[in-house]
C-alpha cells in the first residue's frame, strides 16, 4: 500500500478545493495535496467536457496549480479515515495519505425524489443529464422536459440547447411569489448561479412553468401537474432533480458537528474538529462564488495567513446571504410527498417499495428491516428522499464510505 | 395490567422467549430500551450450524437447528431462510482429520456430514484456491437474515397476546418484577433477562464479557459462494485463544451478496472499525477465496457477541432469586441457539421436562475461568 | 478516436467519453437489472447514484459515469 504524507489535504477538486489549493500555495512552506475522485479536476460546475477543461476560470486556477508545489491525485475516492490520515481508493490500489490539516470540500449532489415511473432509464437528474452530456452523450434533437426545483434547471436546460436538444417544457415546482422575491434580491448578489435565471432569456420559447410539478412518468411522456391541472407532455427524456443536496459522509465519518444537514463551521472555515476545515457546498448550498470563497478562507487559515482571510469576510457575507435566498425561494412544496404510490421504490439499490416503509418509525428501524439506504450508494439518494418523505435523518456513517473493492479495505 | 413474565431484551433471543411463552398461553410482556432486534442481533451473521466444541453445544445446536427447520416453512421471504448448508474447509491432511473425527461425532448425533476431497470441494465452491485438501459437508445447516425472523418471532408472540414496549430502559430486575428508568415498577411471576451483552449489568451473577466482531458485505455476485464456507481453523479461533484471532468464514445471501466474516477480539469497547484486525480478516479470506480481493464491499460493521468463560449461554434460574430467569450469553451462536433456549426456558417455567437436559446451561453451573 | 466493444458490438467514440455516455449513445438504455428485475440507467452523471453500474474488462459493479472509454475495452450492461 502507497503511503503518503502532506501538510495540507484537500479532498475534492471542485471550485471550493482548487481555490483553497491556491490560497494555501500563498505559504510556501506546505505542500499540498488535492483528491478528486473523477477522472479531471474541476468538480461539478466546471466539469471537464469530453476529458478537457473549458471554463476559464477553471483553467486559470488550474494554472496557478500547476506551478505550485501541489499534488493532483485523481480518481482517488476517499472512502475512509485513520487517525490523521484518509485512505482513498484509486485504480492502482489503495493510498493512505496523512496530513496536518484536511480541508473538506466535497461538494453536493442532486436531491432526487421518488415519483411512479423515477426509475425508467429514460428518467435522469437534471443536473445528472448535463453531466452526462459532458460527459459525451449526444442529445441532439431529442425531446427532453426538464423538471423539479432550483436555478440549475434553467442551467441544465440552456445547455442541453447548446448540445441541441430540444427542451419541450421546464416545470419548477416553487411558487411565483417566492420565485418573484428571490429575483427581486438578486441585484445584491451578482452571483454565477443567478446567471441561471437570466438564462431565461436565452431560453426563449420554452414553456417555464411555476407551480409545476412531476407527477408520473412512463417511457414516452411525463404528466405535470399545474393549477389543479394535470398535462401529458410526450418527451424522449425526463431530467428532473429538486436541487442540491451537501456530501457531508466525509465530515460526519471524521465526527465533525453537523446542524440541519451542513457542517458547521467557525469564521475561518474550521469544523468542530481543530484543524479540519470545511469549505462550499457541504457548508450551505451558495453556488461558485460561495464556494470560492469559502475555500480561500480555508486555505489561507489552514496555512496560517490569517490577514488573507480576514480580508475576504465581507466577500462571504454576500454569498451566505444568497445562500439562504437560494434555501427559501426552492423550498420544496408539500405535494411532493404525496406523489409516492405503495408500490414506488425509494430506495433504488435495494428495491424498497414506499409502502414497506410507513411501518417504520425511524430510519434504523427501517433500515434494519428492509434494507433501505443500505445498497450500493449507502443512502446518498434515498437518505434525501425519505428525510423529505418522513422526516428521517440518519447521523450513522460508517466506513467506508464508497464500496471499495475488498483488497482495499 | 398484570403479567405473568416480563422479558428484558428484544434480540433474538427475547423474540424467541416470548414467542414461546406466549403460546403456552402466559401473558408476556417484552422490554427493550432501543428497537426490536437492534443490539448483537442486528449486527450477526445469521448462519444456523450444528457446532461441536462441546457436548453440550453440540446438543443445544442440534436441538435449535431442528426447530429452525421446522419453522422454516412458516418463516415469511424477507426472513430469507436458506437451506444452503456449510462446508469446514481443510487446508492440509491435519485438518482432513479433523474432518473424520468431526463427521463420526456428527453422525453419532445423527446429523449426516459428507467428506469432501480436494476436488469435490472445487467442484462445489469453483472460487476456493486449489490445493486444499477437502471439506466436511453439513447440508442441514442454513442462513436465516436474523432481523426479519426476529421481528417475525416477535409479531407472532404479539398475536398470542404479547405487549412490546420499546425505547424502555430496565435498571433494575427483581424477584417482584422489574424497576424502569423513569421510576414505575412492573411487577410479573417471572421475570427473563435477556438483555444481551448487557445482561450482567442487570444480573451480576452472570458472567458476560463482549467479544468484538468485524463483518464485511459486498454487493450482489450471484453464486459466487454457494454453502457458508468455514475454515476448520475456526474452531481454534473461536475458542481456543483470549488474544484477537481472524478466521475465514463467507456466508452466500440469498441476495446474491457475500458476507464476510470474522473476527474475535476481547477487551475492546469501542464499536469503531478496526482496519488492521478488519486486514488480517480479509487477508485469512484472501487465502482460502483470492477472487474476493476484487469483489465491491459495500458496507463494514462490528457487533459484539455476548461471551461466557465456557463458551455456554446462561439458561434458567439465576442463583439466589427465586423468579429471576436467564436467557443470555449466546456468544457467537446465538441466532442458532435462540430457539433452544426459549424451548427449555418455557420447560423449565412451566415445570415440564425439557427436550435435552438443560444443567449444562443453567447459570448455576460452576465455571472454571479460563 | 477510441473502439471498445459494448455488449460485443464495437462502437467509435470522441476521446474524453465516459463509458456511460458511450453505452446510451450506442442505444442502450438498460445498464443494469436492478434487485427485482428492473432496467435501470444512469441518473446522477456523477458516481453518486450508483445506476450505471456495468461490467468493464470483466470486472462487475463498476459505475460507467466516472469511466473514461479506452481503446479495447469490453464493456457488459445488464448484469
Ligand atoms: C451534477 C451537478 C452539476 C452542477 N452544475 C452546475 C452548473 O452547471 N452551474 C452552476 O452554477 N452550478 C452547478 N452545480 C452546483 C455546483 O455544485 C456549485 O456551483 C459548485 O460546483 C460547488 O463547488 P464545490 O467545490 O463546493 O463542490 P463540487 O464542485 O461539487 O466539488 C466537489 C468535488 O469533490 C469530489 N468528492 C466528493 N467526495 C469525495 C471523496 N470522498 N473523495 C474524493 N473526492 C470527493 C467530488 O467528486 C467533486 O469533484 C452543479 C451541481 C451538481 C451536483
Ligand atoms: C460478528 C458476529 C457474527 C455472528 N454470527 C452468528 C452466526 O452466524 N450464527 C449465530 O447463531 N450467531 C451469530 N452471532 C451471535 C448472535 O448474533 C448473538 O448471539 C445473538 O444475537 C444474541 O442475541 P440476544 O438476543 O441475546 O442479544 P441482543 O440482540 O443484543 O439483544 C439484547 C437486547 O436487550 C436490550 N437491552 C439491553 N439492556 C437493556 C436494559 N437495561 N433494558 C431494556 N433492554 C435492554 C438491548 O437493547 C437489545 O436489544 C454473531 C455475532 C456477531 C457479533
Ligand atoms: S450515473 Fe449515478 S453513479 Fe453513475
Amino acid at each position: 500500500m502507497n503511503k503518503v504524507t502532506t501538510d495540507v489535504l484537500i479532498v475534492g477538486g471542485g471550485p471550493a478545493g482548487m481555490s483553497a489549493a491556491v490560497a494555501a500555495s500563498g505559504n510556501d512552506d506546505v505542500r499540498i495535496t488535492v483528491v478528486d475522485d473523477n477522472p479531471r479536476i474541476g468538480g461539478q460546475i466546471w466539469r471537464a467536457e469530453l476529458g478537457k477543461l473549458k471554463s476559464v476560470e477553471a483553467l486559470e486556477l488550474l494554472a496557478l496549480l500547476d506551478q505550485q508545489w501541489i499534488t493532483l491525485v485523481n480518481n482517488a475516492s476517499v472512502f475512509s479515515n485513520d487517525g490523521s490520515s484518509v485512505l482513498a481508493e484509486t485504480p492502482s490500489g489503495r493510498i493512505q495519505i496523512e496530513y496536518k490539516s484536511l480541508i473538506l470540500a466535497t461538494g453536493a449532489r442532486e436531491r432526487l425524489l421518488p415519483f411512479p415511473g423515477w426509475t425508467l432509464p429514460n428518467v435522469l437528474g437534471a443536473a445528472g443529464l448535463q453531466a452526462l452530456v459532458k460527459g459525451g452523450l449526444d442529445v441532439q434533437d431529442k425531446r427532453i422536459v426538464v423538471a423539479g426545483t432550483g436555478p440549475l434547471l434553467l442551467v441544465a436546460a440552456e445547455y442541453l440547447t447548446s448540445k441541441g436538444a430540444r427542451i419541450v417544457a421546464i416545470c419548477e415546482q416553487t411558487t411565483n411569489k417566492k420565485l418573484d422575491r428571490f429575483a427581486l434580491g438578486l441585484w445584491r448578489s451578482p452571483s454565477k448561479i443567478v446567471q441561471g435565471i437570466s438564462l431565461r432569456s436565452k431560453l426563449r420559447g420554452i414553456p417555464y412553468y411555476r407551480n409545476a410539478w412531476v407527477t408520473k412518468a412512463d417511457l414516452q411522456s411525463v404528466t405535470i401537474q399545474h393549477f389543479g391541472q394535470t398535462t401529458d407532455i410526450e418527451c424522449d427524456m425526463f431530467a428532473c432533480g429538486f436541487h442540491l443536496v451537501p456530501n457531508i459522509e466525509l465530515a460526519q465519518l471524521l465526527g465533525c458537528e453537523v446542524a440541519d444537514g451542513f457542517v458547521s463551521v467557525d469564521d475561518y472555515q474550521q469544523t468542530s474538529i481543530s484543524d479540519v476545515y470545511c469549505a462550499g457546498e457541504p457548508t450551505s448550498i451558495g453556488g461558485v462564488e460561495a464556494a470560492v470563497v469559502e475555500g480561500k478562507i480555508a486555505g489561507f487559515a489552514a496555512t496560517g495567513q490569517i490577514i488573507e482571510a480576514n480580508s475576504l469576510f465581507r466577500a462571504r457575507k454576500k454569498t451566505t446571504a444568497f445562500a439562504k435566498a437560494l434555501d427559501q425561494a426552492f423550498e420544496l412544496r408539500d405535494e411532493l410527498k404525496t406523489l409516492a404510490a405503495s408500490s414506488t421504490i425509494v430506495c433504488r439499490c435495494e428495491d424498497v417499495q414506499y409502502g414497506k416503509l410507513t411501518d417504520h418509525d425511524d430510519f434504523r428501524m427501517a433500515k434494519l428491516q428492509t434494507r433501505c439506504g443500505m445498497g450500493a450508494c449507502q443512502g446518498r439518494i434515498c437518505g434525501a428522499a425519505v428525510e423529505f418523505l418522513f422526516g428521517w435523518k440518519d447521523r450513522s456513517v460508517r466506513p467506508p464510505i464508497f464500496p471499495v473493492k475488498m483488497e482495499n479495505l | 395490567m398484570s403479567y405473568d413474565v416480563v422479558i428484558v431484551g428484544s434480540g433474538i433471543v427475547g423474540a424467541a422467549c416470548a414467542a414461546s411463552l406466549s403460546a403456552s398461553r402466559l401473558r408476556v410482556l417484552v422490554l427493550d430500551s432501543s428497537g426490536i432486534a437492534t443490539g448483537t442481533t442486528a449486527a450477526g451473521m445469521g448462519h444456523i450450524v450444528l457446532m461441536d466444541d462441546s457436548e453440550a453445544q453440540l446438543a443445544l445446536t442440534g436441538y435449535s437447528r431442528k426447530l429452525w427447520n421446522t419453522l422454516a416453512q412458516e418463516l415469511p421471504a424477507d426472513a430469507e431462510y436458506e437451506h444452503c448448508g456449510t462446508i469446514w474447509v481443510a487446508a492440509d491432511e491435519d485438518e482432513m482429520n479433523e474432518v473424520r473425527r468431526k463427521q463420526i461425532v456428527y453422525a453419532s448425533h445423527g446429523s449426516d456430514a459428507e467428506i469432501l476431497d480436494g476436488r469435490a470441494l472445487r467442484e462445489l465452491e469453483p472460487n476456493l484456491r486449489g490445493g486444499l485438501a477437502g471439506g466436511l459437508l453439513v447440508q442441514d445447516d442454513s442462513v436465516v437474515y436474523q432481523l426479519c425472523a426476529t421481528k417475525f418471532l416477535i409479531e407472532r408472540a404479539a398475536r398470542y397476546g404479547t405487549t412490546i414496549r420499546t425505547g424502555t430502559n430496565v435498571i433494575e430486575i427483581s424477584d417482584d418484577g422489574v424497576r424502569l428508568e423513569n421510576g414505575e415498577v412492573i411487577a410479573a411471576g417471572v421475570i427473563i433477562n435477556a438483555a444481551g451483552v448487557f445482561a450482567s449489568e442487570l444480573s451480576p451473577e452472570l458472567k458476560i464479557v463482549k467479544r468484538k466482531g468485524h463483518l464485511a458485505i459486498t454487493e450482489r455476485y450471484p453464486n459466487f459462494v454457494r454453502h457458508q464456507l468455514i475454515e476448520l481453523g475456526y474452531l481454534k479461533s473461536a475458542h481456543g485463544s483470549d488474544g484477537d484471532s481472524v478466521a475465514f468464514n463467507v456466508q452466500p445471501r440469498i441476495t446474491g451478496q457475500i458476507l464476510l466474516g470474522s473476527s474475535r477480539q476481547f477487551g475492546v469497547e469501542s464499536n469503531q472499525i478496526d482496519f488492521e484486525i478488519l486486514k488480517r480478516m480479509t487477508n485469512r479470506a484472501f487465502e482460502y477465496m483470492p477472487d474476493l480481493k476484487t469483489l465491491s464491499t459495500v458496507r463494514v460493521w462490528t457487533g459484539f457477541r455476548p461471551a461466557t468463560s465456557d463458551n455456554l449461554p446462561y439458561i434458567g434460574k439465576i442463583p439466589g432469586h427465586e423468579n429471576v430467569y436467564a436467557a443470555a450469553g449466546h456468544e457467537g451462536l446465538g441466532i442458532t441457539t435462540s430457539l433452544g433456549t426459549a424451548e427449555l426456558l418455557t420447560s423449565a417455567i412451566l415445570g415440564k421436562k425439557p427436550a435435552i437436559p438443560i444443567e449444562p446451561y443453567l447459570p448455576s453451573r460452576t465455571i472454571t475461568e479460563h | 478516436m477510441i473502439t471498445l466493444t459494448i455488449n460485443k458490438i464495437s462502437i467509435t467514440v470522441d476521446e474524453g467519453t465516459t463509458i456511460a455516455a458511450a453505452i446510451l449513445n450506442a442505444g442502450v438504455t438498460a445498464f443494469r437489472k436492478s434487485v427485482t428485475g428492473e432496467p435501470r440507467g444512469a441518473v446522477c452523471g456523477m458516481g453518486i447514484c450508483f445506476e450505471c453500474r456495468v461490467t468493464i474488462d470483466g470486472i462487475a459493479h463498476q459505475r460507467s459515469c466516472n469511466v473514461i472509454a479506452a481503446d479495447g475495452m469490453e464493456v457488459v450492461t445488464d448484469e
